[in-house]
């Protein structure tokens, strides 16, 4: 028995030690970290680990069972996978930021109490935008500050829950919490918003796209999973997330067969899977929550996968619209193959990963007798083969020529996307290993005769429905355009603000500018300039006049007063009498 | 699916090796594959025996119709509801 640490705490502690290593040491020294901290994940037996004392409560730092444990194992095989795809980047703040990131999921995942959950949940943000914000367009940081807002937002709603719901029961221990009342609503949002639901999904689709090329395969992994974890572990059986979990596979799907931007079309797809996951968790019994959480396990890989194939594509050639792809396979072989082993996982095919997770889901949704909800599924699973199964590998390697002959992909990438195609083909031809991980006893069979045959036919018939489309011209081509979506409220909506906030702060502000500098301060200055002159004029022309002097002498004299006045050249005496006139004034107005 | 973009580059490209799918041929020979593959697919659901969930999946020929119908359902959608409602300029937002 080795002494083991909380998994976290190896990524976070590696991740902060990167700058620190030169040279070829650091490609070792990054592989080493999620293989040191998959050994030590091994040896931590279930149970409750590293509780910590804080003010009257305790801190778990290690919940560890066969739920937070499926999800420890892929996140460390993921960050393996993410790193070695990232070896040739020499930007040390990406590797910081994932490293942190999958810590930050870990630490997620393994919490056992509702503070440390929220903490880690919300060092998730911080990290992962880093990601966003690394490729350093204009684009990305716009897209990284709203990713950021949005989140925030999500994670006070959640923080307030927290607080409610402690203050409920008196306990900050995280476990089932179930919809009853204000604070389960609340944390239900929180977690809702990381899952990307309809309407809080734009966050997704908007700061994916504009990640790095090596930081999108680390946040298709992590936000959107440890969200289903969260939801398995606090909501399971929830009615409502069948029904979001289904519109989440249904609605995406349109959009990603217009977008053209081929890492956005992965994110909507990305979205469409996720709906898989929280429709089993809503669901609830002890096959749609395996199926969940072995799709999560499933879908990390082949997701992963087909964000790396796009990713090299986009590395070798600088592009990534569909519009400006094309014809790629001649030069990209081995990229072109992995991505369809991914887009074959990702669209269930037999054999292929999908196909031993997906259908569990499904299963259950049938056994449930949820007819509805099984056509939603059903129409998911075919248009899901329609838009990453086919339109990503066929506009990018095949189609129109886009007359580009970039080299293959550097080897660490291809290593990283075979490694991955390997796995997506092994738990499809094999599921045991995978099924035996699972937190229920599994006694699901996915490969009977009617199952296989009906879902290749699905799947074919739905390739034959594109190949029509496409010779026939209905197919719509690829443009170069906005498609808006939901984040149109808070990007026009933020705009509105703004225009109101400068009209009416500006508006004022310019109101006081023209009352108080324009007119009252020139009006103050002028009195302050002119206004002894006038006295002391007042004073003096009466005693002038008695004593007889008039026209022109006065006239002289006046202009004399002025003078010195102006230049502080006046008699003492006249400046004594201004004084006494000044205090007879101030005492008679006392 | 040889488009027209495809032979404008093989004028240009002339001399430059020729990929798999630079031949019509063997473009044919995969969606003659492709093809025969529906059939045979379409043949063997009377050779299986179903345990269905619900009524439907007796049907015959019920999956292969459903996923070709969903699909021309979807990119129909997309293409005549939904792009007309959602696509603006790029620029859009800037």
């Amino acid at each position: 028995m080795i002494d083991t640490v909380p998994p976290a705490a190896i990524f976070i502690v590696g991740g902060l030690l990167v700058p620190l290593i030169h040279g070829k040491w650091k490609s070792a020294f990054l592989l080493l970290i999620p293989v040191v901290g998959f050994i030590n994940l091994i040896h931590i037996p279930e149970g409750t680990h590293w509780v910590v004392r804080f003010l009257d409560y305790d801190l778990i730092f290690g919940k560890i069972d066969r739920l937070s444990l499926l999800f420890g194992y892929i996140f460390h095989l993921i960050t393996f996978i993410s790193l070695l795809y990232a070896l040739h980047v020499k930007d040390d703040l990406q590797h910081v930021a994932g490293l942190i990131y999958a810590g930050s999921s870990l630490g997620v995942v393994f919490a056992g109490d509702l503070f440390s959950f929220f903490v880690f949940w919300e060092m998730l943000t911080v990290s992962s935008v880093m990601l966003i914000w690394s490729r350093r367009t204009r684009a990305s940081v716009a897209a990284g500050y709203r990713y950021i807002l949005v989140h925030a937002a999500g994670g006070l709603c959640l923080l307030a829950g927290i607080v409610l719901y402690v203050n409920q029961t008196g306990s900050i221990e995280f476990g089932y919490i179930g919809l009853n009342g204000l604070a389960s609503y609340l944390i239900f949002f929180g977690f809702g918003l990381n899952c990307a639901w309809p309407i809080l999904h734009p966050w997704l689709t908007d700061a994916y796209p504009e990640a790095t090329i090596t930081g999108v395969i680390f946040l298709s992994a992590f936000t959107t999973k440890t969200a289903v974890y969260a939801l398995a572990r606090a909501f399971p059986g929830t009615e409502a997330l069948i029904w979001i979990g289904a519109i989440m596979t249904g609605f995406p799907i349109f959009y990603a067969v217009i977008e053209n931007d081929l890492r956005r079309v992965l994110a909507y797809s990305l979205i469409n899977q996720v709906g898989f996951m929280v429709c089993g968790i809503g669901i609830g019994t002890a096959l749609a929550m395996n199926g969940a959480v072995a799709h999560a396990f499933n879908d990390i890989l082949f997701k992963a996968l087909l964000f790396m194939s796009m990713g090299a594509v986009m590395y070798r050639t600088g592009k990534i619209n569909g519009t400006a792809l094309g014809g790629l396979y001649r030069t990209m072989p081995l990229t072109c193959i992995f991505c369809m082993v991914g887009a074959a996982s990702i669209s269930a095919f037999p054999l292929f990963s999908g196909f031993v997770s997906k259908s569990m889901v499904m299963d259950a949704a049938a056994q449930g007798h949820m007819k509805i909800i099984w056509f939603i599924l059903l129409f998911a699973s075919a248009g899901v083969f329609h838009h990453a199964g086919i339109k990503i590998p066929f506009f990018a390697f095949f189609g129109h020529d886009s007359g580009m002959r970039p080299k293959e992909a550097p080897l660490n990438m291809l290593l990283a996307m075979g490694i991955t195609a390997f796995l997506c083909i092994f738990i499809g031809s094999f599921p045991r290993p995978l099924y035996s991980l699972l937190p229920y006893p599994v006694d699901y069979v996915p490969y009977t005769a009617p199952h296989v045959l009906g879902q290749t036919q699905l799947l074919f018939f739905s390739a034959l429905a594109f190949t029509l489309l496409l010779l026939s011209g209905i197919y719509p081509g690829e443009q170069r355009c906005v498609n808006l979506d939901a984040d149109w409220f808070y990007r026009k909506g933020a705009r509105l603000f703004y225009h109101i906030m400068d009209k009416v702060f500006n508006g004022l502000s310019r109101l006081l500018d023209r009352v108080f500098v324009g007119g009252l301060a020139g009006y103050l200055g002028r009195i302050s300039r002119d206004g002894p002159t006038i006295a002391a004029l007042l004073c003096m022309v009466p005693a002038w006049v008695i004593s007889g002097t008039t026209g022109e002498k006065l006239a002289r004299r006046k202009a004399i007063v002025r003078t010195a006045m102006r230049t502080g050249a006046s008699p003492v005496g006249i400046s004594a009498a201004m004084a006494t006139v000044f205090l007879l004034i101030v005492f008679l107005l006392m | 699916m040889v488009t027209g973009g495809d032979m404008d580059m093989k004028e240009k490209t002339r001399g430059e090796k020729e990929y798999l799918f630079d031949k019509p041929k063997n473009v044919n020979i995969l969606l003659g594959c492709f093809f025969s593959s529906l059939v045979v697919l379409l043949i063997f659901e009377l050779f299986v025996h179903k345990h269905p969930h619900f009524p439907w999946e007796e049907w015959l020929e019920f999956y292969a119709v459903y996923g070709f119908v969903a699909c021309v359902a979807l990119v129909v959608a997309a293409k005549y509801i939904l792009r007309p409602l959602v696509k603006r300029r790029e620029d859009y937002y800037d």
